[in-house]
């Protein structure tokens, strides 16, 4: 058999991680609510076979709020990064090319949300917006913009003074055409890359911000309320309720950060030989 | 006076003027070489007069009439580096075809081979890209061409190819041009009138 080459591996890898994501994502959503609902019959049972991540003080099964609470994160991460992403993609863009004072209005702003902890202006604007999967949705958006709107403000500028994007001004061509046509399709890999980069952040912070209570409601399987109210009973010796939920956040984190790097070596023309 | 150049002034920087109040006229029917050593500011004067950037101070005049901000620029710039002002994200086809339709005569001119027109740039040597430059520029709506050290980074024998390609063009179609070159036996050759730099 051919060995595989670097580019090869790299693509099955991505395919392998978002097919992971994926099916904890669809498993969470079609899920029937009946399997983590409170069963007292099963209460605070360490993992077994039939509940692998053990059953709570109420007995729920783990296992399926595990799940069903980082298919929710998974979610609304995706809501927030896509937001968030193309929130930057706009203002990158206007700010590079129109410059002046437009420029300096986004730049200040960048400075502004970059300067503050994003967990202090996420409480902040999760709480003004009254808590809520909306709160935290935006919230989340709000803040992760900064960041990708500076990589891609500096890509434009880039590209906006080639050769050929100047020539093409010439030839008679809008700056709507030379965005669509050049400047766009120039980011669209770091824009990409950093929409995928976005994810375990956002995840990370929603996850965070309800954990400390700012976030989304006690009755919604997230992974933040399920860590928060689990380490009031960690004390008692139920360890699983904490364990197997912080270490699939943690699993799911890091795939969404793996599989961010892996598209940007294939999106990366200088690795594509490898 | 085709293309006039009055009191133009011009920096990058503060502390270095390039241009000082440099004019320049070019007639109908002229074809002017503009001669200088390197780093003295022709192609930054080659910038300005073809509408690529705005002087400090100063005017250029196309056919009387101040050079168009927007639209169809009637004085087209060839740049020195064609790997430049080629998109590499596309194919040349598309390349060729940004500014206008160009006929297939016109490809016969260039010596454009249909096969080039699926390829990256990437894929193409630096005389072939500088045809498709070339090709680009020619629309209908172009009245004057700026070569600046066009052919400066090829080799010898496809310097001649491609001045003798863009001459024809340029007789067949009566346009107006200005050759920036530091080769003076070049602009001897093919040039109604030589302009130094420095007597500007
Ligand atoms: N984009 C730029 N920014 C700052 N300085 C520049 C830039 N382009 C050229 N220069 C400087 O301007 C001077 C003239 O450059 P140029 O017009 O390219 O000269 P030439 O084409 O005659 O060799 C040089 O000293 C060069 O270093
Ligand atoms: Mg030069």
């Amino acid at each position: 058999m051919k060995k595989m080459n670097r580019r090869t591996k790299t693509v099955m890898l991505v395919i392998i991680i978002a097919g992971i994501l994926l099916i904890i994502s669809a498993a969470g959503l079609l899920m029937n609510p009946a399997l983590y609902e409170p069963n007292y019959a099963a209460k605070k049972l360490p993992p077994c076979a039939a509940h692998w991540f053990g059953t709570d003080y109420l007995g729920r099964d783990m296992f399926c709020r595990t799940i069903k609470g980082l298919s929710n994160s998974i979610m609304l991460g995706t809501m927030a990064a896509v937001f968030s992403a193309f929130m930057a993609l706009f203002l990158g863009i206007v700010s590079a090319s129109v410059g002046g004072r437009a420029d300096k209005i986004i730049s200040y702003f960048v400075d502004l949300v970059m300067g503050v902890p994003h967990m202090v202006l996420l409480m902040l604007i999760s709480f003004s917006l009254g808590k809520g999967l909306k709160g935290v949705v935006i919230g989340v958006a709000l803040t992760h913009w900064p960041n990708l709107t500076r990589v891609i403000r500096g890509e434009v500028l880039q590209v906006k003074n080639m050769q050929y994007v100047k020539a093409s001004k010439k030839f008679g061509k809008s700056n709507f055409q030379i965005a669509c046509h050049h400047i766009i399709p120039h980011v669209m890999p770091q824009f990409l890359v950093g929409l995928l980069l976005l994810f375990p952040h956002a995840i990370l912070h929603e996850a965070g911000v309800t954990f400390l209570g700012f976030g989304l409601s006690v009755d919604t399987p997230a992974i933040g309320i399920i860590l928060s109210e689990s380490l009031k009973h960690i004390s008692t010796g139920m360890w699983w309720l904490v364990f197997f939920p912080g270490i699939m956040l943690v699993a799911v984190v890091m795939l969404f950060d793996k599989l961010g790097d892996n598209v940007k070596l294939l999106i990366d023309p200088s690795s594509a030989q490898e | 006076m085709l293309l006039e150049a009055k009191n133009i002034t011009f920096s990058y920087t503060k502390k270095k003027t390039i241009l000082d109040n440099v004019s320049l006229g070019i007639e109908k029917g002229e074809r002017v070489a503009l001669v200088g050593p390197s780093g003295c500011g022709k192609s930054t004067l080659s910038q300005i007069l073809a509408g690529y950037m705005k002087p400090d101070k100063g005017e250029v005049y196309f056919d009387g009439k101040l050079l168009p901000e927007k639209g169809y620029c009637p004085v087209q710039l060839i740049y020195q580096h064609p790997e430049k002002a080629i998109n590499p994200r596309w194919k040349l086809g598309r390349t060729l075809t940004e500014a206008w339709e160009p006929d297939q005569e016109l490809l016969d001119d260039m010596g454009i081979e249909k096969e080039w027109l699926t390829r990256y740039p990437i894929e193409l040597s630096g005389g072939e890209m500088q045809r498709f430059c070339i090709a680009r520029a020619m629309g209908p709506d172009t009245k004057f061409v700026i070569a600046d050290e066009m052919t400066t980074m090829l080799d010898v024998i496809t310097q001649a190819q491609i001045w003798e390609l863009l001459l024809h063009i340029v007789d067949k179609r009566n346009l107006g041009m200005l050759v920036v070159t530091h080769n003076p036996l070049l602009a001897e050759r093919i040039c109604t009138r030589v302009i130094e730099f420095d007597k500007m």
